[in-house]
């Protein structure tokens, strides 16, 4: 019998669809990748399990308490979770912030010259973690929100499009940056290794239990001052209302320049502080490393997590298991560690094509008549 | 400066421009249809590695051209199922195809060479400079225009005719018109969605010539981030071309020029440190488009196709 199938839009979003969509991608990115491995010539179940105990450790582990692999994952994921967040605020606004990456780069430039300059700079200052450490933060956070003011203002009084300017600030934040770190901050004393001179003690943020850091209690609280601002504001109100209409927010008086600015120097501040706990927790130095991709990953994030905060700190956590997991089977399988990268990119194909659903609703029409189908039927 | 060093700067310009006029033109070609694909970056590098792959097992260059422009469009179909077929955001869909292309150029780089081995280090084969009788005896531009290779002469014929087909005949007419007003150029009899597709599957088997020209001949050989970040300059160039092919030339020889400079400066050796070099692009582009968007008067008489980044729906007012 012949049919046809069409696309009714819903008259409200579907919530099943809503979540279900993105656990599904998942899964259908996961089916993916394993024709990927299984072409590439490895077993697609032996991988993923490999990368599965990579990530979060095995059984075994786990049952004599060692908790590793786990805190590895959790300290992958710290970064992204900033990142994650700092691109939903920007999204929510349909600003797209692409350029999470560099306010992220600058951040920990930031941090890392407050480290190893200020204590000979400002020598009355209390050589204490209770002074440097809200030091470093403000200094990575500033400078983050500078490298997204930037993009902002010249959006709201340029009209300058900002995927353009996001971006370019990325490449220009990783030079400066790679030109700190390989010479200008490069340590003397360093016997030729690219990267600065180590930060003082008093200047590290504490550890949890191995090198899992308070960087995941500042990401949480993070999460619930976005939610805060975003969800129970009335500037958060405001900011959503542009995302979602721009014209209707306009004509409702509210100012899109404003806003802009103050979303941008929200959005840059939080990959800014992202930075800060990746020099401040984890190398105690400026070394490579800082731009591996975080900021851009932090877009996927936002995305699986419908642009919500608390979703946006799991989506973290999963994505970094990849990464985490990608890392483990090239130790141990010779695998590419990129394979983590083209599941997330697989993932957010997928999810994007999912979407639909949450929007429509799939019908499949029967029809007798060849002709009949062209029209629609009439109800 | 002597002669010599300029004929080098003017040549390396030519040879470094290419690529991006190819993918330039293609994004033209594609935005012009309303679509807005931000994928070039994912398209390009994976047009590069298909390329090399392909050239280096059949030890025929124009095999890896023809492999990266099957790749290219193979990947720019996958944005046009998105946005066109399931309506998702252009911008996301064009994200996720970068990040995809590059994590997918990435772990192919390491697995497609001979016996599963890493693509990087190896010699192909590729497009090695042919003189052009005559021609390249021209004083001072000779060397230059006509002692390059077979894809840059392409690239010389390419130009005026995507510009012939975009102005001056029908399919092109079609093709401004559906990035432009497609609820019109539906009501002409215009089939919007299958030239949304074909514009922008073509777009983006350009996009991957203009990654072949990298691997095959500019710097022939595979490396990791061999694109580096030249797929989002040519997003950058498009609007610098204000959707023009004439004028996208004319962006990616400048860009091209600023790669050759600093080429040429680091072979001399300058006080002036490298990365504040290799930041000139990024700035110059960031610079370039707060020009472009300030001259309102400039921007509107050539601006940017009325419906780029929209879905198009029949049923349903947008």
């Amino acid at each position: 019998m012949p049919f046809y199938l069409k696309l009714e839009k819903r008259l409200e979003i579907s919530q099943t669809a809503y979540y279900l969509v993105p656990i599904i991608s998942f899964v259908l990115a996961l089916l993916f990748g394993a024709v990927l491995l299984a072409l590439a010539g490895a077993n697609p179940w032996l991988t993923y399990r490999a990368m599965l105990e990579g990530a979060f450790g095995t059984a075994a582990q786990w049952q004599q308490g060692q908790f590793y692999s786990l805190s590895e994952t959790l300290v992958k994921a710290v970064p992204l979770m900033f990142t994650g967040l700092s691109v939903a605020i920007a999204f929510r606004m349909r600003f797209w912030n692409i350029g999470a990456e560099g306010q992220l780069v600058l951040g920990g430039v930031a941090a890392a010259g407050v480290a190893l300059f200020f204590p000979q700079m400002f020598p009355f200052l209390p050589e204490s973690r209770w002074i440097y450490l809200p030091l470093l933060v403000v200094a990575g956070v500033l400078a983050g929100a500078i490298w997204g003011l930037i993009p902002a203002m010249l959006k709201s009084y340029l009209k300058v499009n900002e995927i353009i300017t996001t971006l370019m600030l990325n490449y220009i934040a990783i030079l400066w940056y790679q030109q700190l770190f390989q010479i200008s901050w490069k340590d003397p004393q360093g016997f030729g290794f690219p990267g600065s001179a180590l930060f003082p003690e008093f200047t590290w943020i504490p550890r949890l239990s191995g090198r899992l850091h308070w960087g995941l209690i500042m990401a949480i609280a993070a999460a619930a001052l976005v939610w805060i601002i975003m969800d129970r504001t009335r500037r958060g109100y405001e900011i959503r209302l542009i995302g979602e209409n721009e014209n209707a927010a306009r004509y409702a008086g509210v100012s899109l320049a404003r806003n802009i600015v103050l979303v941008m120097l929200l959005s840059g501040g939080l990959a800014g502080l992202a930075g800060v706990v990746e020099v401040s927790a984890i190398s105690h130095r400026l070394q490579q490393g800082l731009d591996v991709g975080n900021g851009f990953t932090g877009i996927i994030v936002a995305w699986l997590a419908k642009l919500n905060p608390w979703a946006a700190l799991i989506w973290a956590l999963l994505l970094a298991a990849l990464f985490v997991g990608g890392d483990q089977i090239q130790i141990s399988m010779g695998l590419p560690a990129s394979v983590a990268l083209v599941l997330q990119g697989a993932i957010l194909i997928f999810v994007l094509g999912g979407d639909i659903f949450t929007r429509y609703r799939l019908r499949v029409i029967r029809s007798t008549a060849p002709h009949a189908a062209a029209q629609p039927a009439g109800k | 400066m002597d002669i010599a060093l300029l004929i080098s700067i003017l040549t390396i310009t030519i040879v470094a421009g290419t690529s991006l006029v190819y993918a330039t033109i293609g994004e033209i070609i594609t935005e012009r249809a309303g679509i807005l694909n931000l994928g070039v970056e994912g398209m390009m590098i994976m047009g590069a590695v298909s390329a090399f792959a392909a050239a280096f097992h059949s030890g025929n260059p124009w095999v890896g051209v023809l492999t990266a422009l099957i790749v290219g469009g193979l990947m720019a179909s996958i944005h046009a199922f998105l946005t066109i077929s399931l309506r998702a955001d252009q911008v996301v869909s064009g994200l996720a195809l970068t990040l995809f292309g590059t994590g997918l150029a990435s772990f192919v780089g390491q697995r497609l060479g001979p016996g599963g081995a890493p693509l990087v280090g190896l010699i192909g084969p590729r497009f090695s400079d042919v003189p052009i009788p005559l021609l390249s005896n021209i004083p001072f531009i000779g060397q230059a225009l006509f002692n390059q290779d077979i894809l840059v002469y392409l690239m010389y014929i390419f130009v005026p005719v995507s510009a012939y087909f975009l102005y001056k005949t029908r399919p092109g007419l079609h093709l401004r018109a559906i990035g432009e007003s497609p609820q019109t150029a539906d009501a002409m009899g215009v089939n919007v969605f299958a030239l949304r597709y074909l514009y922008t599957i073509g777009g983006g088997m350009l996009v991957g010539l203009g990654g072949a020209h990298l691997s095959l001949a500019y710097t022939p050989g595979w490396t990791e981030n061999l694109t580096g970040g030249r797929g989002w300059i040519v997003i950058a160039l498009v609007i610098f071309a204000t959707w023009d092919p004439a004028r996208a030339v004319v962006g990616a020889l400048l860009f091209g020029g600023v790669n050759a400079i600093q080429f040429r400066l680091q072979a001399i050796g300058t006080t002036i440190p490298a990365s504040l070099l290799n930041m000139l692009p990024y700035i110059l582009t960031i610079v370039v488009l707060v020009l472009i968007t300030w001259f309102e008067a400039f921007r509107k008489r050539v601006g940017a196709p009325a419906a780029l980044g929209l879905p198009y729906m029949r049923e349903e007012r947008s």
